[in-house]
């Protein structure tokens, strides 16, 4: 899950990173009193940064300076609401301003290849560092993290050597990291980034913006990271799945998918949109994991997420019975269709194969419901359910 | 021969008197596997009957190791507590340790990862299906009856992909074939598996499915482009997965422009590999290879 850079502070400073001030506000009241608070009635300037979980809003004219608390209400009107890449502003962070003396880089992440962690650290910050790791990999120091020790204090001092951080400023430098070490490990996060980490014309080391991505499966031991989840900007469909535990992805096409095993169904996804060539060029519609078991309510969750989607003209059941045998996937979709009653009103194209196969196709067929197709292979069930779509469009 | 399982392995499982190690040690007995003890500290001298096989119970790893001279664990021990079962394994200097378990925080994974680094022990997983070498043993949960022993050998980060490929090439069947996990973080990488089979004399035709995600398939690319002389035959899931979504694998994310299906797809070319469009494609292409 990406974190917004406001939720990012907050985590930030929980963890004794240094940050400035910063206030969420969804109005432009809201900014006005947040920009109130950072600047307690003295002059001064404050940033109304739009808070969406995509790079370049500066570019975008996403991050404004304002004067006053007026002005930063002003600025919040201009940019609540704008569109960014495709992400719409519901959100602004009113920030502190820093006097900032010089930029750094800073991100912790998987290195999922060497399967431990990997710092990366610049005095060259601010600017696009993907950019800078092709054009001037030099400038970029990455040093192996090994998880079970992480960030101490030896292993900060070589990260600041290495980005070749000068001696005034290195020893400031490497205790943020170790902060920023806290942050990753206590919070489960899969990444760490500080880009810019600045340092200020009275010689702080502060975090200016962060980005973190923490680990879904480390839920368990998080309750708390469940609020920070952006329940609003999630598609409906996506929200609805979440709640009955289903593993569904919206996507934009019109033949629903629904199969066991995450890449059968990436797979089924794939071979969809190849038969969808040939028929007026639909596409799938979704991606659902039932998972091993295949029972009747999960059958018909599945089925009823998919069929709430008004662009599904078609759905295709894709399950390779392995330790769940066909038959009782067949019975799971013979009684799905029976909890779903009138609402399935979809063409409903099933392909069976692996453990007990004959006995789960005969059951489906014995079933003989007029919307069901039942398909011999996984080829043949996309074919079909791409011409259904095709046909109902 | 077959690949890092055999006839003579002998298997212990971690969890195996909760409902998922109880429901796959039956299944693991049933297809041949000699699964010689369970682990539960709270059990420890007791044994569970599994139709006409009483299997014990030991406090611990290392005293199940001492008891039966057992070279393999797999563990089905839930999310919370899958670090401390795999660490103690580690510790007891078992040689593999098969880890079934979905949902393990990748900083678990992460640190019993250089854990074994250091001890020299191999994981498979997590989040896998484990492995099977039909005829001989079968270590997880893949379904033992959809086909035997051959000359194929496959590795694949899906589980339902591994039974479709077994399926199709069931006339030909396998040596061993291996799941190796969805995660971020997996014990036992396309690369180990690729040279294991590359090493196998039984192994004749490699079969290697990959998914979006990482770059795990342009490593294995530049690998088989080095080291491996036995054909190889790829595929690769989520060509219309959209960018910045987790395809129920927690590791099967397209991020920007990395991790795509058709990068990898291009690197296997590049390599000499021969990828399928399609499952039944990539079936085809080893079939040629096989007949």
């Amino acid at each position: 899950m990406d974190l917004f850079e406001y939720q990012a502070r907050d985590i930030f400073e929980k963890h004794g990173v240094p940050v400035l001030g910063g206030v969420v506000a969804t109005t432009p009241e809201e900014a006005r009193a947040g920009a109130e608070q950072l600047l307690g009635g003295q002059p001064g300037v404050v940033v109304v940064k739009a808070q969406v979980k995509v790079g370049g809003r500066g570019k975008a004219g996403g991050v404004k300076l304002a004067r006053s608390a007026d002005d930063a209400a002003e600025k919040a009107t201009e940019i609540l609401g704008m569109d960014i890449k495709g992400h719409t502003v519901h959100r602004v962070m009113i920030a502190a301003g820093a006097k900032i003396a010089t930029e750094f880089y800073f991100s912790l992440l998987l290195d999922r290849a060497e399967r431990r962690y990997l710092a990366m650290c610049s005095v060259e910050g601010g600017m696009d560092i993907e950019q800078l790791a092709v054009e001037r990999p030099d400038a970029l120091a990455k040093v192996a993290v090994d998880p079970r020790t992480g960030i101490d204090q030896a292993k900060a001092d070589e990260i600041v050597a290495a980005a070749g951080f000068t001696p005034d400023i290195a020893p400031k430098v490497a205790a943020v990291l170790q902060t920023l070490w806290t942050v990753y490990r206590s919070e489960d996060a899969t990444l760490v980034e500080v880009n810019p980490l600045v340092l200020t014309e009275d010689g702080e080391i502060v975090a200016l913006d962060g980005k973190v991505t923490l680990d879904e499966n480390a839920g368990f031991r998080h309750p708390e990271h469940a609020e920070l989840e952006d329940t609003a900007a999630a598609d409906p469909l996506e929200a609805k799945a979440k709640e009955a535990d289903l593993n569904y992805v919206k996507l934009d096409g019109e033949v629903g998918i629904i199969g066991n095993g995450a890449g059968l169904v990436m797979s089924t996804l794939d071979v969809v949109a190849y038969a969808g060539e040939a028929h007026g060029g639909v596409k799938p519609a979704n991606f659902l994991d039932i998972g091993g078991g295949a029972s009747a309510e999960i059958m018909a969750a599945g089925l009823h997420i998919i069929l709430t989607d008004p662009q599904v003209k078609s759905v295709f059941v894709n399950v390779f019975g392995g330790i769940t045998a066909c038959d009782a996937v067949a019975n799971g979709i013979v009684a799905a269709l029976e909890i779903l009653g009138d609402e399935e009103n979809k063409p409903l194209v099933v392909r069976l194969d692996g453990n007990n196969v004959l006995e789960g196709r005969r059951i489906l067929a014995e079933a003989g419901h007029p919307l069901v197709t039942i398909a011999d292979t996984m080829d043949g069930g996309a074919d079909k359910a791409a011409e259904l779509a095709h046909a109902a469009a | 021969m077959a690949i890092f399982l055999t006839e003579a392995s002998k298997v212990i499982v971690q969890g195996m008197t909760g409902s998922e190690g109880q429901k796959h040690t039956t299944r693991m007995l049933a297809s041949g596997t000699s699964v010689v003890g369970g682990v539960n500290p709270r059990k420890a001298g007791t044994s569970v009957a599994f139709g006409d096989t009483d299997v014990p119970v030991f406090g611990s790893v290392s005293e199940a190791m001492d008891a039966t001279g057992a070279d393999v664990s797999v563990v089905f021990v839930p999310p919370a507590h899958t670090k401390a079962a795999v660490v103690e394994a580690i510790e007891a200097g078992i040689p593999l340790v098969v880890i079934i378990t979905e949902g393990v925080p990748v900083a678990d994974t992460a640190e019993f990862f250089a854990l074994a680094l250091e001890k020299n022990v191999r994981l498979i997983g997590p989040n896998c299906p484990g492995l099977i070498s039909p005829g001989k043993s079968n270590v997880g949960i893949i379904p033992a009856d959809i086909t035997g022993p051959g000359r194929v050998g496959l590795v694949s980060k899906s589980g339902t992909l591994t039974y479709q490929m077994m399926y199709e090439l069931r006339d030909f069947g396998f040596s061993t074939a291996i799941g190796i996990g969805g995660d971020p973080i997996i014990g036992t990488t396309h690369i180990d598996a690729l040279a294991a089979f590359e090493a196998d004399p039984e192994t004749e035709v490699i079969v290697m499915i990959g998914e979006i995600g990482g770059d795990a398939e342009e490593r294995a690319a530049a690998y088989i482009a080095e080291h491996v002389t036995k054909p190889v035959v790829g595929y690769v899931a989520g060509f219309t997965a959209p960018e910045g979504k987790t395809m129920g694998h927690a590791g099967a994310i397209v991020s920007g422009s990395s991790g795509t299906a058709q990068a990898k797809k291009e690197a296997l070319e590049a390599a000499g590999v021969k990828v399928g469009k399609t499952p039944s494609e990539t079936a085809e292409l080893a079939r040629q290879l096989l007949s």
